[in-house]
């Protein structure tokens, strides 16, 4: 147990006993909520097999931007967490299409960049922007070799709760932090992409050996984008 | 924009602000004159835990008091300017910044259903 985790503990412990009984439930209930917060244990990835992903599909791109709240993008400048990646070998013809998103690096350069360590990593793998701390000073967009972040240029209204965003921050994929903080197994994407039947992402922790992807990362030819910078990225790709 | 209009407290010759009464039958995490001191260290205190260790469901937590303090009128604290966060921070001249990122409304007016 974290030493955050104890002392909040024995607090509500302390808050409890001293509490008139009435109060005390519902202490008791809200403390049950409290999750223990992300664990390096867990390194969260996601394996995309681009021999499912169909070209022309954005089934992905689609349920990412209804779960956080995002607007279909109508100009170059709007925020974009996941977009759809054509490829094609130019010699052989040979095509592939895939999702593109944060990469969430074990080595994230938007980290290195960002000069007040708005952008940072979690316990978990997972790389987010601290907007309370984000200047919009767009370092970390010129950092990523992944081109997966973007700046929110105009007032936003209407959030989703478990989303907040705003103007002047600069954002990306989250990897449905909020869902996964809830104790969901799956992010958006990888949901939609399974429900429609695709199951071409699959999402989970790289570091549990019994995980699925962990297995699936062990069994077939993986590659990560870029792999020659060295990120460590926690998103692979099968087929490319 | 036009402050709501300040009352005289009865026992002050103090103008205060009118502020809208919590959703009945919730209770506050403290009392009235701990929350207007301390809110704003809670929420820090609280945001980092969230943002930066995923820890979810503090006792203190902005959408926390949002579900219990939305306007019946608006589902919101800060829409209209007799909602509560609003009424209060204007009649104290404190910016408040949280609803640029944050949605003001409750997650019941914002999802339609229950929580």
């Amino acid at each position: 147990m974290s030493r955050r985790g104890f002392l909040g503990v024995a607090a509500a412990a302390i808050g409890g006993v001293m509490l008139a009984p009435g109060i005390q439930l519902i202490e008791i209930a809200r403390a049950a909520t409290t999750g223990t917060g992300a664990s390096p244990k867990v390194r969260w990835g996601m394996l995309i097999d681009t021999t499912k992903c169909a070209s022309g599909c954005t089934d992905c791109v689609t349920a990412c931007n209804a779960e956080n709240g995002l607007a279909a993008p109508q100009r170059a400048t709007d925020a974009q967490w996941i977009r759809k990646v054509d490829l094609k070998d130019i010699r052989t013809g040979r095509t592939a299409s895939a999702p593109v998103m944060c990469q969430h690096c074990a080595e994230p350069p938007c980290v290195d960049v960002c000069p007040t360590g708005a952008s940072f990593k979690r316990a978990d793998g997972i790389v987010l922007v601290d907007r309370h701390s984000c200047i919009g000073c767009r370092y970390c967009v010129m950092a990523c070799p992944y081109q997966a972040r973007s700046f929110v240029h105009e007032p936003l209204v209407d959030q989703k709760p478990d989303v907040p965003r705003g103007k002047g921050c600069v954002e990306g994929c989250t990897l449905c932090v909020h869902r996964l903080d809830k104790g969901q197994k799956a992010t958006a994407c990888a949901e939609a992409c399974s429900q429609a039947g695709h199951g071409a992402i699959l999402f989970g922790d790289l570091n549990d050996p019994a995980s699925e992807i962990a297995q699936r990362v062990r069994e077939i030819q993986t590659t990560q984008l870029r792999a020659d910078l060295k990120l460590d990225p926690g998103v692979r790709y099968h087929g490319i | 924009m036009a402050c709501s209009e300040p009352t005289l407290a009865a026992d002050s010759r103090t103008p205060v602000p009118t502020i809208e009464p919590a959703r009945a039958g919730t209770k506050c995490i403290a009392d009235p004159a701990t929350m207007r001191r301390d809110h704003p260290t809670m929420l820090k205190h609280q945001r980092d835990d969230t943002v930066r260790g995923g820890i979810r469901g503090a006792k203190a937590s902005l959408r926390g008091c949002i579900d219990c303090h939305a306007s019946p009128a608006t589902a919101s604290v800060a829409k209209s300017e007799t909602n509560f966060c609003v009424s209060c921070h204007s009649y104290a001249a404190v910016k408040v910044d949280c609803f640029e990122c944050h949605t003001s409304k409750a997650q019941m007016a914002v999802s339609g259903g229950p929580k």
